[in-house]
């Protein structure tokens, strides 16, 4: 903040920057770690995510080249235990659950109801420096020798026999709980009372319902593992005795609380995703996202939906059978709002003028593989189907089409597609067509032989596994590897293209929605003029767009 | 508050005079007061969810062992419990009364009720802490020393304790259950007397008057709630059984 704000002097060509915006309106560490933009805070938060993924990525690697043969060579079972507890909390607490919200969802709120900021703005700030000192006792753990108690962290085991760093791990996520709680609130307000004129709900891009509801299940859910993790700390610590069965305690009561709030957390990464879906969708096709109330509500739905299913991760632990019926059918349910989401979206796409752009790329993947993780999330809805594979790899693989399949494809999409208005630099077409490509081959190539292995009866968590099984091991392995390279392709193409990349142009895609009102990179306000709506989000249909477009819709 | 760095050239604020407490990235007061409303009120949600956890495990628990939630209940001292929920009343008043002053642009008033409403507050955590001395002299602290006999037993309670013959381990349970609660609640009591100083002091520099008090509702919305949590916390772990007495 105590930098000039002069006008830069670029040596480059590349003059672009000269124009007044987020990025060169301050200089200096202090400028960004003091920052109450939201633009900023969403640079910060792209960076610890990232680090958090790079650590969660190196685990996956460990795990798979353990898996590569029969054998359990390369690490003892106790190291093995650590590696998937640690990739498992390390992804979901500090990549998944953040990732879109935190990094897409700061950037785009404001920009996208064409405000000047959150209505929170220090709030925000606070809840990165929460994130990062959750992350930190997180990484103590994990550098002391780490977690070996699965990240659903399962009572007893977690609070009496475990002998591994779990008070400091569950005070990580406690912590970090915090920023989830701190980042929804502030979107939830914002959202409500930031509004720009004539900016009515129905008029509001699909990305905010999305993010909204996601918003409305961190804060109704994360509270709950908030205490209940805490629990098992001051368990481990006092000896307590609420979920220890010698002294009268419910362990089960333990998976209740615990999933009541873990369940939801598979929406609070898909929903932001489908959001982002939605966008590319209408951006790529040029056309209004069918049904627009309906994907708008079935967001909602899902958010509803999904506080009333998590007794479904308990088939097998002692759940009656009359609660485990009900939970089925409620799962079930949730298939019809994604469902819902999945056929507007083919149906958007259904004489839409389609250009196969990197984002969309992502879009279509993003279809075909969430279509797959949720057709498999209703076989596994299913009881008698889940008393089957419950704890097999068809469990891993399911999950992981949601989460990996679903979630990081919407934001690798939304990434590509945003990053000219976050970065205002274009990044090499043909690369990144080809790293979309490697992610999904890769990805397909890992998670669906495990599909198969699971339906043979291979368990989750073991090192080793019966020789039979090696075949499609090694095709998982290898699908990971090839995985793991279509995401360092991105990290590569995105940094060189800060200093190095083309200049965007203010809308290189020739997109509508309000976020591309105005510059990119948009100044530290937003806007020059505070935007009136006078329409949808989604209007390619009228005149001026089209013409618009011809003079902007500078790519393919 | 205005300390974002401006673009040269780039977007000015639209109004030329306003409040000095009026954010950026607000357009009006109400804009602002509204926003920090609804900030405030869904940041309660998520303590009636954190809070409801405890509430829930208490509810099972209780069905469970009625019998060990009874008696455990009768050990605790209702007279302090009842000291305590009349003090706690009482600093609400407190604290209403320092946003009224605030209204009527009392600003020595506004400092006054703060200051009540704080030495209340204090007043609560100390006779808290003498209720804990007391668990701790009587081994009813949940861990390897924990001890548990039914006080003064009367045939009648010699009956209800007959029927549990693990009272001694769901009585930890109770008890487990009573630190929990009433040490998370005492947490936010001291959290918001930390903000209830803070706003003293602001108040004393007069930073607070008719036009301008959000902080002042705000953490009376959260100071109420507090309150609230305690009025449910009393009949379910003092009351418990007063009847079986």
């Amino acid at each position: 903040m105590n930098t000039t704000a002069t006008v830069p002097v670029t040596t480059t060509a590349e003059t672009a920057f000269k124009r007044p915006n987020y990025l060169n309106a301050a200089y200096g560490v202090r400028s960004w770690l003091l920052t109450r933009d939201h633009k900023r805070i969403a640079i910060l938060y792209l960076i610890s995510v990232t680090a958090f993924f790079a650590l969660g990525s190196l685990f996956a690697l460990l795990i798979r080249l353990e898996l590569l043969t029969p054998e359990g060579d390369l690490f003892q079972p106790d190291t093995y235990n650590r590696l998937f507890t640690m990739h498992g909390v390390v992804m979901v607490f500090f990549f998944l659950i953040p990732a879109i919200p935190a990094v897409l969802g700061n950037f785009l709120v404001p920009l996208m109801i064409g405000a000047k900021d959150l209505a929170l703005p220090k709030l925000n700030l606070a809840s990165w420096y929460v994130y990062n000192i959750g992350g930190i006792f997180t990484l103590w753990a994990i550098v002391h020798g780490g977690v070996d108690t699965g990240w659903t962290f399962y009572t007893p085991f977690s609070t009496h026999y475990s002998n591994t760093y779990v008070i400091s791990t569950a005070l990580g996520i406690f912590i970090t709980g915090f920023s989830s709680i701190f980042t929804a609130l502030n979107f939830i307000v914002t959202i409500h009372r930031m509004r720009a004129p004539g900016l009515t709900w129905f008029r509001l891009p699909l990305f905010i319902w999305s993010t909204y509801a996601t918003s409305l299940i961190i804060v109704l859910g994360t509270p709950v593992i908030a205490i209940t993790i805490l629990l098992v700390a001051a368990e481990r610590v006092f000896h307590l005795g609420i979920f220890d069965p010698t002294l009268g305690g419910d362990p089960v009561l333990f998976q209740h609380l615990f999933w009541f709030y873990s369940h939801p957390a598979v929406y609070i990464m898909i929903l932001p995703a489908m959001g982002v879906e939605s966008e590319l969708i209408a951006a790529f096709a040029r056309k209004k996202v069918v049904g627009y109330k309906v994907v708008a509500f079935a967001s909602v739905a899902i958010a509803v939906l999904g506080f009333l299913v998590w007794g479904h991760h308990m088939f097998v632990a002692g759940e009656s059978i009359y609660a485990a019926t009900i939970f089925s059918v409620l799962s079930m349910l949730v298939a019809i709002p994604s469902a819902v989401k999945v056929f507007n979206w083919t149906a958007t796409l259904y004489r839409g003028s389609i250009s196969y752009q990197t984002p969309m790329l992502y879009a279509l993947g993003f279809i075909g593989l969430f279509t797959l993780g949720g057709l498999t999330g209703v076989m596994v809805a299913t009881l008698g189907f889940d008393v089957h594979v419950h704890d097999t790899y068809f469990i891993v693989a399911h999950f992981h089409y949601i989460m990996v399949g679903g979630t990081i494809m919407g934001y690798l999409g939304g990434l590509h597609y945003w990053w000219p208005k976050i970065s205002g630099k274009l990044y090499p077409v043909f690369l990144s067509k080809i790293a979309a490509l490697l992610v999904f081959v890769g990805f397909n190539l890992t998670f669906f032989p495990q599909f198969i292995l699971g339906y043979l009866g291979m368990p989750r968590r073991y090192w080793s596994y019966p020789p039979e099984f090696q075949v499609l091991n090694v095709l998982s392995t290898a699908g990971a590897s090839i995985l793991g390279l279509g995401y360092i392709l991105p990290l590569c193409y995105f940094i060189w293209s800060m200093r190095y990349g083309q200049d965007s142009g203010d809308n290189p895609w020739g997109a509508v929605g309000l976020e591309w009102d105005t510059t990119s990179p948009p100044p530290t306000e937003n806007f020059y003029t505070m935007p009136v709506v006078t329409h949808g989000p989604y209007e390619y249909n009228r005149e001026e767009v089209h013409n618009r477009m011809s003079q902007e819709g500078t790519i393919g | 508050m205005a300390s974002e760095p401006l673009a040269p050239h780039g977007p000015s604020h639209g109004h030329a005079a306003h409040h000095p407490e009026l954010a950026h990235q607000f357009d009006s007061m109400d804009q602002q007061k509204e926003s920090s409303t609804l900030a405030m009120w869904v940041f309660l949600v998520t303590e009636i969810m954190f809070f409801g956890v405890l509430f829930l495990a208490y509810t099972l628990y209780r069905t469970q062992y009625p019998e060990a939630f009874l008696l455990a209940s009768n050990s605790l001292n209702v007279l302090m419990g009842g000291i305590n929920t009349a003090v706690l009343i009482g600093s609400s008043l407190t604290m209403v009364l320092a946003i009224w002053a605030a209204q009527v642009n009392w600003r020595k008033g506004i400092v006054i009720f703060l200051l009540a409403t704080m030495a209340l507050g204090t007043t609560f955590l100390v006779i808290k802490g003498f209720e804990y001395r007391d668990k701790f002299v009587e081994h009813h602290v949940p861990g390897p020393t924990f001890h548990f006999e039914v006080e003064h037993p009367s045939p009648h309670l010699q009956a209800i304790a007959a029927r549990d013959p693990q009272l001694e381990k769901h009585a930890s349970i109770y008890f487990s259950l009573y630190f929990i609660m009433t040490g998370i609640h005492a947490l936010h009591m001291i959290i918001g007397l930390g903000i209830l100083a803070v706003l003293a002091v602001l108040s004393w520099k007069g930073k607070y008057d008719s036009e301008y008090h959000n902080p002042l509702e705000m953490t009376g919305l959260y100071w109420h709630f507090v309150d609230i949590i305690w009025i449910f916390l009393f009949p379910l772990l003092y009351l418990l059984g007063a009847h079986a007495r």
